[in-house]
């Protein structure tokens, strides 16, 4: 509601109406907060992914030549080494922030030595409608000749499927569970403050003192430990010896430049290349760049999910910030250019390629780093500072696929800050997501972790949090809750297969009552759980011994006083997580066999059975019922939310503390990121009214339209559940944009999430419905019984209209659109 | 019991358009007025009604298998119910599998309701929200209304009634007793019309406005603006000017445009919503509206 003074009925806020935002320029290049920065972002948006095998012919050279020679760790880092000499540089026109891990943006390497692509992994990849990655016919064919004939049978893939148990093999083809190492290093990995306060020098002395302590008579580890101090110690002079390369050609390009603007830039970037990473850093640019080369060298030594993260980048830049705003020597609009650079930097790295199962699993682009703002400091203070602001307007006015940001709300965080960031959501570009730190400390102090580790602490990835630059905490694999549930009722036989893919758990006939069902849930839980874990901890030893990082251990505290790989251990804190997917489908399908065949007996177990078999065909009406007289998770009803507490705490009993092999253990996440897209494709019909094939519930979310009480009454269900005894819990919540049209609006949403803060909540996310998503509506609307729409004096769910009114709300919505 | 009780027709929560802050607005069953663009058909009968929507039927004929009174009749065009034979006793809405049948309106205790509303609480306290009681007519459920206003007073909650004024003036003012805020709306300004079109004389509306505002009540004047039938300077004149030389706190004004969209739910209950006198106002008819009210020093706005 506006005042008579500042009337606009217009609701749609120019990105140039209020804080320091830019006008649009009338430009064709794009967004951007001037000419470098459009034209930097549209090459990077507009440049087709590709593959490049460079860093492939390195190695298999380099491991032709050298395999046998050394320890592990240090052929790992002298081939590290290798590829930072001869790897093709590029610096490109317009930019401040160099280096790339390919030779070119957007130019992706692979890692035959976890996955070798076959070639016909290639021409898929080269012609797939998603996610393609380009690749010319000569490379397939050097890659064949050169590449593929050395790793035959030696890769890690190969080590790990051919060796893992047919139980596993069985669960793992029919969908229960996805295995992340199959395919990439065990990631996730985010970092601390300690590479603003030491630079690679800095390290090398460390190491230098850690071998020069090395108890050899009285240490069996010693040489173990002194091969891999070695090994980081390689790994920080490739790193060096990468940027002074860059260094050099900064300065051999303002040789030939020109114009004059540009040679001050390219001296200005040769210094900083020089002074980074081998120093701390200086200088905001310099920090930047100082994290820059630290995230391509570990996501160029190996290819970790997740690719890498800075942690709390704004917390890291800020006293940088404020000492050369101080000194006049730095202009808010140079940091926000230099923090565009490094946005596009991010944008220019798309995810290697994913095949098999993993790329149906995990199919984007997207490789997740997620820039961590706000949230509190290691020591419990406001850590929102001019920094965060400069993001939240970066992320304004670029809109890239990546880096993802994630916002972190504490009861000591500004309402400003909660406000700005909202009005950044109301976009609907689907971030930031927002983050409870005031939850997810506790959550990291209940594993273990100090108070202050905690405090550092934040999200990488999706939603689960680790110790910032102090631990390897390792997604090992979704695990489809529902299925699980599926193999109850299929007394361990794949529906959709005809194969054995889960454990016995006896006759679903057979179950006399509620109890009985969901006991052999519970049982078919532990099976799978057990079979996912016991080949989990073989994996984990396999990266420890074939395919450590020593660079990545470096700069992970404690690698280097233990001696110790970021894969065995050596990092502070050493955490497996399962991620769980589906809470929502099993919850749901758990209570329509709960009400309507044990309790109020509508249905007999073999009929509702029969009808999820047949994929309720000719059952509209038993479907219907369990669809509209069902209580669902999702709406403050103790009937569906004491079902899903229930699982909850089966999920954690089965998972939480089960020893890993770092003598730590495996902790409980609830997190799905697209995984319940390729669940959902792998099962037959649910119980709940689920049609097979369709998607299962996301996270911790309601099923798809199951919450119809609003997002009070799904804040209400969700923190029910004890969010501490997790790694992190996911909500999605759709909105649509007629309920965040005013400021007041906007106020709303800040204080609906502060509700789910204040009881409890982890994260939540706010999906800003578009048209496509109200036109899928009409298409399937089942699945969008919680869209609502609201104006004055009036409601409807959008199901309940008919088709001229919801052409009216679609019209509205592009609108309404910001 | 049930005599004593009113009917509820929708608990609605995430309420951010009727009051302060995040609120749970309750929905009273019946009106004295039957104003011709509700929004709300279904609020106007203090009776429970069956709504029907056509499209969300499978045509399983298991309401017409359970009606005891034979009032659930299968056609081309889906159910249809006999008016004359059905009690509203909602069997049909009980054996209905997929929502098509619905009964509108339920019995809730006191204490039921202050269970829903205790729910909401940590929304409340973040927003500065509270309870709306709405409807329909709020008024016509005085002592239960009281009982609920207290109920939440003694919680300290914020309490909003939205009221169309109509009703016993000694009742509104026991209210404003235990209401924080009024929402109070106002049509038309000339009796005839408000007549015509709402079924009443707005004499009453209007002298309960004045008691309230004497009685120091905070009020937000909401307008339903309506193109063609309400919009007009004269109408806008009149009410600003009766607004104010309102004693007592000078409340604000609030300008709900009219949109179409409730022509969804009149099927529903078998009616037919006659908007043809009225239309969606536009920018410059609103920008009118509240530009008349600051020439009066009142401060208006537009929302929803």
């Amino acid at each position: 509601m506006e005042t008579t003074e500042r009337l606009k009925i217009d609701p749609q806020r120019k990105a140039a109406a209020e804080g320091n935002f830019y006008p649009e320029l009338n430009s064709s290049l794009g967004p951007g907060m001037n000419p470098r920065i459009q034209r930097l972002r549209k090459l990077s948006v507009e440049t087709e992914p590709s593959l490049s095998i460079e860093r492939a012919l390195h190695e298999t050279a380099f491991y032709r030549e050298n395999y046998g020679k050394y320890s592990i760790p240090v052929l790992r880092a002298l081939n590290f080494l290798d590829h930072c000499q001869k790897k093709t540089l590029y610096i490109g026109a317009d930019e401040l922030i160099v280096a790339e891990r390919g030779p070119r943006p957007k130019a992706v390497p692979t890692f035959p030595e976890l996955t070798c692509h076959s070639v016909e992994d290639f021409h898929v990849l080269n012609t797939r409608d998603q996610q393609r990655y380009t690749i010319s016919a000569e490379d397939i064919e050097t890659y064949a000749r050169e590449v593929i004939p050395y790793w035959q049978g030696k890769t890690m893939r190969e080590r790990i499927l051919n060796h893992v148990p047919q139980e596993w093999q069985a669960a793992y083809e029919a969908g229960l569970f996805t295995e992340f190492m199959e395919q990439r290093a065990p990631g996730h990995t985010a970092l601390d403050g300690q590479i603003y306060r030491k630079g690679m020098l800095d390290f090398k002395a460390q190491i230098t003192t850690e071998i020069a302590a090395l108890d050899y008579l009285n240490d069996p580890e010693a040489t173990d430990k002194f091969e891999e101090l070695k090994a980081m110690d390689i790994s920080c002079d490739a790193v060096i010896l990468f940027a002074e390369r860059h260094a050099d050609l900064a300065e051999e390009m303002a040789a030939k430049e020109t114009d004059p603007q540009r040679v001050v830039e390219l001296e200005r970037i040769a210094a900083v290349c020089r002074r980074v990473p081998a120093h701390k850093p200086e200088t905001f640019h310099e920090a930047i760049q100082m994290y820059w080369f630290v995230h391509l060298g570990t996501i160029t030594e190996l290819n970790g999910w997740d690719a890498m993260n800075p942690g709390h980048f704004d917390q890291h830049l800020t006293p940088f910030y404020a000492k050369e705003i101080a000194a006049g020597s730095l202009s808010r609009e140079q940091a926000k250019e230099l923090l565009c650079c490094f946005w596009i930097k991010v944008n220019n790295h798309p995810a290697p390629p994913k095949v098999g199962i993993t790329a149906r699993e995990s199919g984007t682009y997207n490789d997740f780093t997620n820039i961590n703002i706000g949230g509190i400091t290691g020591e419990g203070r406001n850590g929102v500072s001019e920094v965060s602001y400069l993001m939240l307007e970066v992320i304004e006015e670029l809109h890239v696929l990546q880096p993802g940001s994630s916002v972190h709300i504490s009861s000591k965080t500004p309402e400003r800050f909660l406000n700005a960031a909202c009005k950044v959501i109301r976009q609907g570009h689907g971030y930031p997501s927002i983050f409870n730190p005031d939850v997810y400390t506790v959550e990291l102090m209940r594993q273990g972790k100090s108070l202050r580790d905690a405090r550092e602490g934040g999200c990488s990835g999706c939603i689960e949090v680790g110790a910032f630059g102090k631990e390897a905490y390792v997604l090992t694999g979704y695990l489809n809750v529902p299925k699980v549930l599926e193999m109850t009722l299929n007394n361990g036989i794949d529906p959709v297969t005809g194969k054995q893919a889960g454990m016995a758990s006896g006759d679903p006939l057979g179950f006399k009552n509620y109890t009985e069902l969901y006991a052999a849930f519970r049982r078919q839980l532990n099976y799978i759980v057990e079979t996912k874990v016991r080949v989990s901890n073989y994996i984990d030893r396999m990266f420890a011994k074939y395919a450590p990082a020593p660079f990545l251990s470096v700069v992970i505290e404690d690698c280097i006083s233990k001696g110790k790989d970021y894969y065995d251990g050596g990092p502070r804190y050493n955490t497996n997580y399962i991620q769980c997917t589906g809470l929502g489908t099993t919850t749901d399908s758990l209570a329509a066999l709960k009400k309507h065949v044990f309790e109020d007996q509508t249905f007999g177990l073999d009929q509702l059975l029969a009808a999820v078999a047949n994929n309720f065909e000719g059952e509209e009406f038993l479907r219907q019922t369990i669809l509209n007289k069902t209580p669902f998770f999702g709406n403050d009803d103790d009937f569906a939310d004491e079902i899903a507490l229930q699982v909850y705490a089966d999920l954690l009993e089965a998972i939480d503390g089960k020893p890993n092999v770092k003598g730590e253990s495996f902790h409980l996440n609830m997190l799905s990121t697209t995984c319940h897209i390729y669940f959902g494709k792998v099962m037959g019909a649910t119980p709940n009214g689920r049609f097979a094939g369709k998607s299962i519930s996301d996270g911790t979310s309601p099923s798809h339209g199951a919450d119809t009480h609003g997002p009070s009454a799904v804040i209400r269900s969700l923190t029910k559940l004890d969010h501490t005894m997790s790694g992190g819990t996911l909500l999605n919540q759709r909105f649509l944009p007629s309920l965040l049209k005013r400021d007041e609006d906007i106020a709303r949403l800040g204080q609906l999430v502060r509700s789910y803060f204040t009881l409890g909540g982890h994260h939540i996310q706010f999906n800003i419905i578009d048209t496509a998503t109200l036109k899928a509506a009409q298409e399937s609307p089942e699945d969008y019984r919680d869209l609502l729409v609201r104006m004055a004096g009036y409601s409807d769910y959008f199901n309940d209209m008919n088709a001229d009114l919801q052409q009216e709300v679609i019209e509205r919505t592009e609108n309404e659109a910001f | 019991m049930s005599e004593s009780l009113p009917l509820i027709f929708d608990i609605k929560r995430y309420s951010i358009n009727d009051g302060p802050g995040i609120r749970l607005t309750i929905f009273f069953k019946g009106c004295p007025l039957n104003c011709r663009w509700c929004h709300n058909p279904e609020s106007l009968s203090m009776r429970t009604q069956k709504l029907y929507t056509r499209s969300k039927c499978i045509v399983c004929g298991e309401c017409v298998k359970a009606c005891p009174n034979q009032a659930c009749l299968l056609s081309k065009g889906g159910i249809v119910t006999d008016a004359e034979r059905c009690q509203t006793c909602g069997t049909c809405a009980k054996v209905c599998p997929s929502l098509a049948t619905e009964m509108s309106g339920r019995f809730y205790s006191v204490a039921e309701l202050m269970g829903i509303i205790e729910n909401e609480i940590p929304f409340f306290d973040q927003s500065g929200g509270g309870v709306t009681f709405s409807g329909g007519e709020p008024l016509m459920h005085t002592p239960f209304l009281l009982e609920l206003l207290k109920a939440c007073g003694e919680r300290q909650l914020h309490r909003a009634v939205d009221t169309s004024g109509y009703g016993k003036t000694a009742d509104l003012v026991a209210i404003a007793e235990q209401t924080d805020l009024f929402l109070f709306d106002l049509k038309l300004m000339d009796a005839e019309l408000h007549r015509k079109f709402t079924g009443v004389d707005n004499s009453l509306i209007l002298d309960n406005l004045k008691a309230l505002a004497t009685a120091g009540a905070q009020i937000e004047i909401r307008v339903p603006l309506i193109a063609g039938l309400n919009d007009d300077r004269q109408n806008l004149e009149q009410m600003a000017t009766f607004v104010a030389q309102l004693p007592g706190p000078r409340p604000t004004l609030s300008f709900l445009p009219f949109h179409n969209v409730a022509e969804n739910k009149y099927p529903k209950l078998g009616q037919i919503y006659d908007i043809s006198e009225m239309a969606v106002p536009g920018t410059k008819r609103l920008q009118q509206a509240v530009d008349i009210c600051a020439a009066h020093g009142l401060i208006a706005s537009v929302g929803g």
